[in-house]
């Protein structure tokens, strides 16, 4: 090889690594504003729902019963419903109700999946084959279904909903951290931190968890979507928030019987909802995506 | 091991399975706070009805032999009678199912005419714009609640254009189409952006194969190479994929019935749960449980016989 080509192919090699060390950026770039993006707009409705009180120009029951069935206008952005109440505030507060009822439907799931799928996949065995087998059974029901099914024997309500989907949900993070936990157990960290002589609480909870509780938690940022959507439809169906509680799925369903003539009152709330699921789709992969190269 | 045997053998696997599903339904009677009973018939209903009920339905046994008696009956095809329309529930059901069966099927069909060649068009022309836009409308399409898409596709579609009707089923296969084809398509839209991401992702990974760039290197045309080397690969799994959403496609039915007035099992459902008609609930739950686990075995099977590398082992 000459010295010319030695030299080309360095400039070659050099130029390349330029061209992949700017492509990675520009990915790490696209991942960021994922992220970002998904980042700041659920931040915008947690502080909108924060300070409500605030933000919107009229109370959530508020009636003006000589503004009914008002389409948009200056005075009403989003116009208003059949008793002459704002739909623009109810919206603003309904964020108050939908965030809650998003996050407190993950937390009982994701914790119970998490402390299951930890016990199956650290000990494995017959506890791990009998939750397994649960997980298997719960799993082949239509999940809507299952859910529809527990809160009509339950009652209806928001509180129902949150005590179904705990029963129906947490198999999914119990599957999910059990196969986690069954490739992280045989690192080598886990292996030393045994032969330390550690309690399998301590190394559970301080060694294996951190490692591996990253993909729960992505799936826990798509489930926020999903319990609020589901939470609107189960308004709808009449299982839960009950009118005039502004929630959005109650909102919508209120405004199906105006639909001929006041396309807004559905139309706006469901649009609540699309904005605060792409906020959470985007978190979800942003998070995905940087958490990622940690996991390999 | 023999396809026979693997069939066979997903069989024996099912059936602990479907004991399990049994046992839940079984339960959720006893989930009713209170006395199931009184729940059903009313607080002012009378104390012989009351008696009467309570032993029709088994609940003055222990609960073992409930579920023995639950069982036996279910071998029987016996689902119990329904509380609010005085008739047996099978009965009811057959009578409903048919038009869930359509709309599944319909929406099916729909769900693979609009993942298709999207999934294909985004994968071919990745990272272009049309590709961006598509990926940007699936993420939309995927977090919009069914009943509202349903409500916006009716608002547009059937009361500013009146090019469909409002609700109903009508008559002959025809009229079955243009009636369902609205509530078919909100059920396809909340499916499609899945089998879209998958089949664009698929179809990504096949075209960096190694077979892949033998194809191109033997001169096939870029249409030859798609088509017989590509495709044949990638739609193996959107396939799969298609066959465990029907679980989305049943859960999907009972909003979509509701929106749009239609006579099915999915709005059986939800009118028993208003009546309190918990035999009616039980046994809509367990069919739809059952459906799903009779689709995801078909498609496992299908599977076998789609691709010849899977093991059977």
């Amino acid at each position: 090889m000459t010295a010319a080509s030695v030299a080309e192919r360095a400039g070659a090699e050099s130029v390349l690594e330029s061209v992949s060390r700017r492509r990675r950026s520009r990915f790490a770039a696209f991942r960021q504003r994922n992220l970002l993006a998904g980042g700041a707009i659920v931040f915008a409705i947690v502080l909108v729902a924060i300070l409500a009180p605030m933000v919107a120009p009229r109370g959530a029951q508020e009636t003006d019963y000589n503004a009914r069935l008002k389409p948009p206008s200056r005075e009403h952005v989003l116009g208003t419903d059949n008793l002459g109440k704002d739909i623009f505030s109810r919206v603003i507060y309904g964020a108050r109700i939908d965030l809650q009822v998003g996050i407190l439907s993950v937390l009982s799931p994701f914790l119970i999946g998490i402390f299951l799928g930890c016990i199956a996949g650290y000990y494995g065995g017959k506890i791990d084959t009998l939750l397994m087998r649960v997980v298997d059974i719960v799993q082949a029901f239509p999940f809507l279904i299952l859910v529809i099914a527990i809160v009509a024997v339950l009652g209806p309500g928001l509180r129902n909903m949150y005590i179904a989907v705990a029963m129906v949900a947490w198999v999914s993070y119990a599957r999910l951290l059990r196969g986690e936990i069954l490739v992280a157990k045989h690192r080598e960290y886990v292996e030393a931190a045994q032969a330390m002589g550690m309690r399998d609480p301590r190394i559970i909870g301080r060694h294996i968890l951190p490692n591996v509780i990253s993909s729960a938690l992505v799936y826990a940022m798509a489930d926020v979507i999903l319990y609020i959507v589901l939470a609107a439809s189960l308004s709808y169906l009449g299982l839960g928030a009950r009118p005039p509680a502004p929630e959005w799925g109650a909102m919508i369903t209120e405004g199906r019987t105006f639909m001929a003539t006041a396309w807004w009152m559905s139309v706006f709330p469901g649009l609540a909802i699309v904005v605060t699921g792409i906020g959470f789709s985007l978190l979800g992969d942003g998070l995905a995506d940087a958490l990622r190269p940690s996991r390999r | 091991m023999s396809r026979g045997q693997y069939i066979l053998r997903r069989i024996v696997q099912m059936v602990p399975v479907l004991i399990g599903i049994t046992f839940i339904v079984f339960l959720l009677v006893h989930l009713i706070p209170g006395d199931p009973v009184l729940t059903m018939l009313g607080i002012h209903a009378r104390p012989e009805a009351v008696t009467a009920l309570r032993h029709e339905l088994g609940l003055d046994r222990p609960l073992w032999e409930q579920y023995a008696i639950y069982l036996r009956n279910l071998v029987q095809l016996d689902l119990g009678d329904s509380i609010k329309y005085k008739q047996s529930v099978a009965s009811l059901i057959q009578k409903r199912i048919g038009v869930s069966l359509f709309l599944i099927g319909y929406a099916t069909v729909l769900t693979i005419a609009i993942s298709l060649p999207l999934g294909i068009a985004a994968a071919l022309k990745k990272d272009s714009i049309f590709d961006q836009i598509v990926r940007s409308l699936l993420m939309v399409t995927m977090v919009m609640p069914a009943f509202w898409v349903g409500i916006l596709l009716l608002i547009f579609f059937s009361i500013k254009l009146d090019f469909f009707p409002v609700s109903g089923f009508g008559e002959g296969l025809a009229d079955h189409l243009h009636h369902l084809f609205l509530p078919a398509l909100t059920i396809s839209l909340s499916i499609a952006p899945i089998l879209v991401r998958s089949l664009r992702g698929s179809i990504l990974e096949a075209m960096s194969a190694d077979y892949v760039r033998t194809a191109r290197a033997k001169g096939l045309g870029e249409q030859v190479v798609v088509m017989a080397h590509v495709l044949r690969n990638a739609l193996i799994p959107a396939v799969t994929l298609l066959g465990l959403s029907v679980g989305y496609l049943m859960g999907g039915t009972v909003i979509v019935e509701r929106v749009f007035s239609l006579p099915g099992a999915g709005a059986l459902l939800v009118d028993s749960i208003g009546a309190r008609d918990y035999p009616v609930v039980q046994s809509m739950t367990l069919i739809f449980a059952a459906l799903v686990i009779l689709v995801n075995l078909a498609t496992d099977l299908t599977y076998t016989f789609l691709d010849p590398r899977v093991r059977l082992g």
